[in-house]
This record gives structure tokens, sequence and C-alpha cells, in this order.
């Protein structure tokens, strides 16, 4: 194995040996942290959501818990993964609340109805929210396997760039890149949504 | 240890999936005398086009965003073995193991026993261009290890026992009434089977493919995939994709085995914010695709708990020796190029004999193999350059082309064409025999006068014709034409 290491290495010292480092221009719209959070930008990852045949409900804080119970009720999710972290008072009586402590297997995870999460951060241009196995976010699976995610983005948490989102992430943790629910486009291209992925994804805006 | 010093290290033959049966031209005709494959074909490929130019046009900064996307690459490519090493040690330092492959074989054999020392005879696959290349499928199946591909258009492929014909779309060929009687057909086979009374619906059918692989997902104990990109600088490896099942699989398993060529490289976390632009809008024509994973080494807690980096050459390092076509390497197998290019557009990618099909192909399998196993992929092309026009790094297939076509001349010696030629160009050094050779041509017309057009020139022309028809020459040549209207010469 160092053998062949070693003779790649050879390889490369071989083939590029006269090249010249290489500047990189980055003339185009970097991170500027600007927009964060505001109408336009709450509005544009509105649309986009929208476009991606996500749910999205717009709340004020105070209605957090009632939207999250009739968003429940409506799909018919009575037994919901919520992880450690995601704020008790925006769960509403009624549905049952498993947690993930003992860790649970992707069996158990499979007969749940759905998972609520909070997030990381989202991107207003292409309408992405991301993961970051952070507090109300839980380990990768609970987002994974039930077929129902519901997730609560707070309007500071949207940045408008993709350029913006990347300046402010940590790469040493696991993170889940989401741009509405599982989709694919592999017959005929026509996109359908809902393969492996949450097939029902539903998105809190919450703002002022 | 063997050292061949001096000698490319090109891609070895008898493994792998970068080499056709048959030459490109021969293969050609086969496709294009398929009707419902050319109708799927036009159909795909066009709207995929739309909506490529609808989110490119949105992008104020595209044009920036590809001048850095293809220096990034550039400068990873430039200082490689030093951006390798900086990632190996990163994906050590965070609980990884790397490993490096110099072939296919290589490579096959490396993930054949990290495999057996799980103890597992199944293993699910995230779509990888990477492991297609090296036949990994069929080297696992001779270690008794079945290998499932989990995303749709593979599942299709690998049911059908079909080959891909597509860089992102690899069931192209196949239209939904194809599709839905080959899950009728197979599914039961390979695992739990298709609903009856199944349509050719397509939510039906991505219904019936996630019922399918949803036990395979909940049990596997061992995923394969391959990478989009891996940043040097953390040791961050990422995949996208859109149906969720490189998250199963990047997640579920208890090991994360990821095969990679070593051109996927990144060298900061910050090129992402290009890349991440570049790719899913040329790709699949969307603001951004349903699910990009990225994860550095291991996390306790969350996700594989043992997880093995495959870095393979085969082919790369021997690309990247020719200064004017390691360019090639920038490549982030996006398949905008597929799209819009005539050529791939009526005959398909299996007429190009290798997994990389369609302009980038047509570059890239010639230099991982040796222009010499796959002298007719360089003249698979117009030339038109609406390949190098939506490439988001900027890889100028066309002069690329027409570079290799001068290699695969000096290495096969195409005499006829040669002698041809300089026949034409002592012919052209005298005026009046030059006239004479063209009034003889109009003799041609003999040949086409029942079809309009020439399809078979005379043994030695007949070399020209084997690919293409001929229109028919003019009733008067240009020469006389001018004399007639003009005068002298």
């Amino acid at each position: 194995m160092n053998a062949a290491r070693t003779e790649i290495l050879r390889r490369i010292d071989a083939a590029i040996s006269r090249s010249a480092p290489v500047e990189i221009p980055r003339t185009y719209r970097g991170p500027s942290g600007e927009g964060r959070g505001s109408a336009a930008v709450v509005d544009l990852m509105q649309d986009r959501l929208v476009d991606y045949k996500a749910v999205v409900h717009r709340v004020e804080p105070a209605q957090v818990r009632a939207v999250i119970a009739a968003a429940l009720a409506d799909a018919g999710v009575e037994r919901a993964v919520v992880p450690a972290g995601f704020p008790t008072e925006w769960l509403p009586s009624g549905p049952a609340w498993v947690q993930d402590d003992p860790a649970l297997t992707a069996a158990e995870l499979d007969d749940l109805d759905g998972v609520l999460t909070t997030c990381r951060i989202a991107v207003a241009e292409t309408g992405t929210i991301v993961l970051d196995a952070g507090q109300g976010q839980g380990r990768r699976a609970l987002s994974l396997v039930p077929d129902y995610h519901l997730v609560v983005v707070l309007a500071d948490q949207i940045v408008a760039s993709v350029p913006d989102a990347v300046a402010e992430l940590d790469p040493t943790r696991p993170l889940t890149w989401i741009s509405g629910p599982s989709a694919t486009s592999d017959i005929e291209l026509q996109r359908v949504e809902g393969v492996h992925g949450p097939r029902r994804l539903v998105v809190l805006l919450v703002t002022g | 240890m063997t050292t061949d010093l001096g000698m490319p290290a090109f891609a070895p033959r008898g493994v792998g999936h970068l080499r056709g049966d048959q030459s490109f031209p021969e293969a050609a005709r086969e496709a294009l005398g398929n009707k419902q494959l050319r109708s799927n074909l036009g159909r795909a490929t066009a709207t995929i086009r739309t909506k490529r130019a609808a989110v490119v046009a949105e992008v104020p900064d595209w044009a920036d965003l590809r001048t850095a996307g293809a220096a990034i690459k550039d400068a990873v490519l430039a200082d490689l073995g030093a951006q390798l090493l900086r990632l190996e040690k990163q994906v050590t330092a965070h609980g990884g193991h790397v490993h490096w492959a110099r072939d296919a074989n290589e490579a096959n054999r490396i993930v054949t026993d990290l495999v057996r020392a799980t103890g597992q005879t199944d293993v699910v696959k995230v779509k990888s261009m990477a492991t297609q290349e090296i036949g990994l499928n069929e080297a696992l199946a001779e270690a008794g290890i079945a290998a499932w591909e989990t995303d749709l258009a593979e599942l299709i492929v690998q049911l059908a026992d079909d080959r891909p014909s597509h860089i992102l779309v690899p069931a192209i060929h196949r239209n939904r009434t194809e599709i839905r009687d080959i899950f009728l057909r197979e599914m039961g086979r390979a695992g739990v089977p298709a609903p009856a009374g199944l349509t050719d619906e397509p939510r039906e059918l991505a219904e019936a493919a996630r019922l399918h692989l949803r036990a395979k997902f909940l049990s596997a104990q061992v995923a394969i995939s391959g990478a989009n990109f891996a940043v040097a600088e953390t040791g961050t490896l990422a995949v996208v994709e859109s149906e969720g099942n490189g998250r199963m699989c990047l997640t579920l398993p208890k090991t994360l085995i990821t095969v990679m060529g070593i051109e996927k490289l990144l060298p900061t976390w910050r090129d992402l914010e290009v890349f991440l632009q570049l790719l899913p809008r040329s790709s699949t024509g969307e603001r951004m695709n349903p699910y990009t994973s990225m994860w550095t080494g291991v996390t306790p807690g969350d996700g594989p708990q043992e997880f093995h980096l495959v870095l393979l050459d085969n082919g790369r390092t021997a690309t990247l020796a020719d200064p004017d076509g390691r360019a090639a390497l920038r490549c982030i197998r996006c398949s905008a190029c597929l799209n819009v290019c005539p050529v791939y557009e009526r005959t398909g990618g299996h007429a190009y004999g290798s997994v990389y099909p369609g302009p980038i192909g047509a570059v890239l399998s010639p230099q991982l193999t040796g222009v010499k196993d796959n002298p007719s992929l360089p003249f698979a092309s117009s030339l038109c350059g609406a390949c190098y026009d939506v490439c988001p790094v900027a890889i100028d297939i066309p002069t690329m082309l027409v570079h290799l076509r001068a290699e695969a001349v000096a290495s096969k010696g195409m005499k006829a064409e040669r002698a041809a030629m300089g026949g034409v160009s002592s012919l052209m050094r005298h005026p009046r025999l030059y006239g004479a050779a063209l009034r003889m041509g109009r003799l041609g017309r003999i040949l086409g006068r029942r079809r309009g057009v020439i399809r078979r020139l005379p043994w030695p022309m007949s070399a020209w014709t084997r690919a293409r028809d001929l229109p028919l020459p003019p009733t008067e040549t240009f020469r006389d034409w001018w004399v007639r209207t003009h005068g002298s010469p």
C-alpha cells in the first residue's frame, strides 16, 4: 500500500514538475452577510422552498406551537422524534414525542411518523436548509429515516447566498444541505418529489 | 516494487469500463437505427438544456464563478501531490483511513479486502462514476459480495443488466414503460418485488424503488460511495444527490468506503462556495440539488464509525502529464456537455464504449486509457464548441479533441488518410491538374443518383464514407462557374 502511495506521488511529480502556481481570481460575489434575516431574504427563501414543493408556513414566534400542532394533525403525524435541544415550548400536546436517548435503531426510526428539527443556517437564493447535527437537530439519521420532516427556521438564520453559508459553517461537523423534499428526475427527466429521504418537508419560517 | 519510469501509467486493460468492444462509428451506426432511443434522448436532453439555461441565466456572476472554478481546479492539479498529502493527513486526523490505488485492479482489491474484513456479503452503493470506471461491482461479485446500486437510474440499469448511458441520468435511454417492465420482471429476484399492477407513472415507479430499497438501507452494514469533492485543507468529503439514497448509504451503515479519483480535490473549504453553485445548476438545472452530505472522518455517535477513503489514479497521472490534455481533469461530472452535444443527442452514451460518454468522455477516456486504446473517440464530435460554452470549469474540449486527433493519427499511422492528404497537397500545387481533378468529382453524381447523397465511395475513399454521407458534387465546379461568369480565373 505504501508502494502505491510512493508510486502515485512519483508519477504526479514527474507529470507536473514544471507547473507554475495558479492564481484564483475571486471576482464573483463572495460572502457579504448582506440582507441576513431581512424581509426580502425571507421572501426569497419562501419562494424557493415552494418551488421545490416544500410546505411553507410564515409565522410569528408566538404562533410556532400552534402551527406545529396544526401541521402535524394535518399530516397525521402521531409519533415523532424530537432531538435534544429542540425548544420544548414549541411542542404541542397530543403527539407522542420520542427521544433519541438511548439512540434509536434505523428500524425504530422507520416506525415513527416524523421528525422535528431546528437548523444551523439557511440559504435564500437556493432555498437550502443546512443541518450540522447541533442542538435541536440531532444526528443525521433522525432527519433522514422518518418520512415527514418539519424544520423550524428563524429569520436571522437565513443568509442570502451560498458563500455566506459556507463562511459560517464548521466543516468538522457532519453537514446535511437540504433543498426541498427528496426527489428524482431519473425517469424521462420528469421530477418526482419523494424517494428515499422524507417525502414531505414542512418549513416554518419564524419572523419578528 | 516495479517502477515504470518514463512510461505513462494508463488505466489497465481487461478491467473496468473505459473501452468499448466497437469503434465509435460502428457503435453509433447501431444506436442511430434505434428510434426509441433517439426519441427518449431527444426529449430528455432538450428538457434539461432548457432548465439549465434558465437557472444559469439568473446568476449574475456566472462567468466569474466559472473562471474561479477553472482556476481552483488548475491550482489543485499544479500542486496535486502536496494537496493529496494534506487531505490524507486531515482524514487520518479525524479517524478515517486513507488507501492509495495505482489502478483499477488495485482499487478493486483494496475495497474487496475491506468488505471481507467486515464479514458482510452485501453492500449498498451510492452512484459513483469512479466505481463504474474500475468495474468494482464485477470485482465484488467475483469475491461473492453483492453490491446493490441505490440510485434510481443505477437500479434500473442494474436490474436490466444494462450499461449506463449518461453520467447524471444513467437510464436516460429507457422510457417509463420500459422501466415498469424491468421493475415487474426483475425486482422480485433482487429482493422486495414491485407491487402488482404497477403502472408506468413516474411517481409509482419511484415509490416501487423506495419500497424495494428500504429493507436494504435499514439492514446495510457496509456502504460504498464516490465523492464529488474532497477538501484538502479540512479533510471534508462531499456527496451531492437528489433522492436521499446517498444520505442513507452515508449515514446508516457501520462502515463507509469511498472511492475517489485523485483529481476530485479542492484546496480549501472556501472553494465549495464556488462549486456548490456551479455543479447543481450545470448538472440537473436546479438552483440546488435536494441533498448534499459533507463529512470529515468519523463523528462519534453519528454515521459510520469506520471510514475508508481510496484514492484512485487509474490513468489520471498519465492525463496530468500532458499539458494540452490535463484540463480534462478539471471535470466535475456535471454532464452539461452531454446534454448540449449534437452527437451525443443522436447516438446516446453506449456508443462511446466508456462510462464517460459525450464530449468530456471523448477527451477523458482516451487519455485515461492512452489514445491507442480509444482512437476513434477524439473523432466523435463535430467540433461545434457547444460543450466548451456550457462547461462550468471551462474545459476547452474542442481544442483538446483536435490535439488528441493528432495523437490518434500519430499512434495509428492512419496511412490511407495521410496518403490522401499528401496527394491533395501535390494536386493543389498544380492549378491545371487541380481543376481537372475537381471536374472529375462531378462523376461522383452517379454514385448518389438514387438517394441524393453518396452513402459509399469506392475504395480507398470508402474509409471516409464509413461514418458519413457525402453530399452530391454540384454539376459545375466553383472554378468553372467563376470562369463562366467573371472571365479569366
